[in-house]
């Protein structure tokens, strides 16, 4: 396997408390991960702190893309690399129509790339090209036209917050088949997920506790968390285990 | 000759293709400084054009049930550096008629031009007014732009208007519109603009809601830049029964530029209902975050972001 990121002994701090705790893997080239989880172990944290996003870019231990350190590089240096995200809530914008959105990312504006991202996540261009990226669509919507947005963007890696927030069972499908299409072009898909539905599409997966990888491995292995209630996670780990503890 | 080239010059500027004003159906009236360059009217319309020494008076009449299929292009321009445009409007819609103006303000080469415009406008029962304004001016912010118009909306008639700076800088702005709204009457008044350097914008928006179940919403988006600063005061006085209204404000606030943002809501009647909606600061950081992780620059996320909001 390629190595496309390596994190080491990452740790970050929130507010005073400790979200990651020296936390290291490997990502590679063209795979799908997936990186499960409870609440607050630290799944979202790791994505924003790969991707650079304020608040989340004081970190100790490091971070390489392709062998070259991310520490200092804003979100558009990340991004210029081929690092983008997918956020759990995608923004709202007022005005900002979709084709706009979809298109940003591209030097040369060619609308059939818009509508050809729109019709691979089950969105008609038709329908869709020309309305704004507000309250008048759903959060269904915004996360299909996100996802329309890093298709068009082809980037090397792109983490996906809960790709299926939002989305009705009739549509999963089509985001799966679209991340599929990504991986085909050669784009590393990182997954941050509760779901096991998810972690099925998965050709890896990292199972993340108290800020740190406490196990990983295929998702065969991995979803037995999941039919477990994540308790083994807990016992695996001493110094999770000694914190809860102390917190009782 | 010379006017000729002044009307091609107002014309190109707004991106207007004067073959399409030669089309006897469309009416037009194409004013540079205090000059009438051309014009045409359309059945049903009746357009009157004085020249002043500062300007022009115009009075507009459309007879009742009169519906003008094509828009109706008023230009105005001025194209030397320096000068002083003032229109008066007198505005007459009949009951039950349509009319669509696009109103184009031309100063592409402005360094110290003032546009004043004084309107009344009074529409009839049922009839719908629409005035677009679209302002073209140059880069060096030496325009000041004071329009000011008082608007009586009849029952069930409908005005609905929309100011946007297409290209340039704003220099001095100072909106007034004032609106008094009969029964069911519905006003829709919307301001769209983008200050940057040292330009000065003031926004001052009033609907009278007097007629039952007569509506308005009030809209201002106003991004500032550099040392620009805006002033919204947008106000819906509610005194009639189910009448409904909304003020929205909308300001984002950049560099060293500063906004204020006033909605009022003046109820007075217990069966009226108004809401508002005002804010006022710099660029949300997720819609900023969010481009920027699709390799857009700080200053190209937020110049997209912005244009989405004045669109």
């Amino acid at each position: 396997m390629n190595v496309l990121m390596e994190v080491k002994n990452l740790s970050l701090e929130l507010g005073g408390k400790k979200i990651l705790n020296g936390l290291s893997m490997e990502l590679w080239e063209s795979h799908v991960h997936a990186i499960v989880g409870t609440n607050g172990a630290g799944k979202s944290t790791l994505a924003n702190t790969i991707m650079g996003l304020s608040g989340y870019r004081e970190f100790e231990g490091e971070i390489l893309f392709r062998g070259e350190s991310l520490r200092g590089k804003d979100i558009n240096d990340r991004a210029g690399m081929g690092i983008t995200l997918g956020w759990q809530e995608p923004a709202r914008y007022e005005g900002l129509k979709v084709i706009d959105f979809v298109l940003a990312p591209l030097i040369d504006k060619d609308r059939s790339a818009a509508e050809q991202a729109l019709l691979t996540v089950g969105l008609k261009p038709e329908e869709y090209l020309y309305r704004a990226i507000d309250k008048t669509l759903s959060g269904g919507e915004r996360k299909k036209v996100e996802l329309a947005s890093i298709l068009a963007m082809k980037p090397k890696l792109a983490f996906l917050d809960e790709p299926d927030s939002g989305i009705d069972i009739e549509s999963i499908e089509r985001i799966f088949r679209a991340v599929k299409i990504l991986k085909e072009h050669g784009t590393t898909v990182v997954f941050i997920t509760h779901s096991l539905a998810v972690l099925k599409q998965a050709d890896h997966a990292f199972l993340l506790c108290g800020g740190r990888i406490v196990d990983k491995g295929s998702v065969k292995h991995i979803r037995r968390y999941f039919e477990e209630e994540c308790m083994p996670c807990e016992c695996r780990d001493p110094d999770i285990r000694r914190g809860r503890n102390e917190a009782k | 000759m010379k006017q000729n080239d002044d009307a091609l010059e107002i014309y190109k500027s707004i991106e207007l293709d004067p073959h399409s004003l030669k089309d006897p159906g469309v009416a037009h009236v194409t004013v540079n400084e205090n000059r009438v360059l051309s014009s045409n009217t359309v059945p049903g319309l009746d357009v009157a054009v004085k020249e002043l020494g500062d300007g022009v008076d115009i009075k507009m009449s459309l007879a009742d049930g009169t519906i003008v299929k094509n828009p109706v292009h008023l230009c105005f321009g001025v194209i030397p550096a320096e000068g002083v445009q003032r229109i008066v409007m007198d505005v007459d819609i009949g009951k039950n008629s349509r009319i669509v103006l696009f109103a184009h303000c031309s100063f592409p080469f402005a360094v110290n031009v003032r546009h004043i415009m004084d309107a009344r406008i009074n529409i009839g029962d049922g009839a719908e007014y629409s005035y677009f304004e679209r302002h073209v001016h140059s880069d060096s912010g030496g325009v000041t732009v004071i329009p000011k118009a008082v608007i009586t909306v009849g029952s069930g008639a409908r005005f609905s208007t929309r100011f946007e700076l297409l290209k340039g800088r704003v220099g001095e702005m100072d909106i007034s519109y004032e609106t008094f709204v009969r029964e069911k009457g519905v006003v829709e008044m919307t301001a769209l603009v983008n200050a940057r350097g040292t330009d000065r914008v003031k926004i001052s928006e009033t609907s009278s809601l007097d007629g039952a179940h007569s509506r308005a919403v009030l809209t201002s988006k106003v991004a500032v830049r550099d040392d620009a600063s805006a002033e919204v005061h947008n106000r819906i006085i509610a005194g009639a029964p189910y009448a409904r209204g909304h003020v929205d404000c909308k300001e984002i606030v950049m560099d060293r530029g500063t906004a204020t943002a006033v909605p009022i809501v003046d109820v007075r009647n217990a069966k009226a209902h108004v809401t508002h909606e005002a804010a006022v600061g710099s660029v949300d950081k997720k819609q900023l975050e969010t481009l920027m992780s699709r390799g857009l620059s700080e200053e190209g996320a937020s110049e997209l972001i912005i244009q989405g909001l004045l669109s």
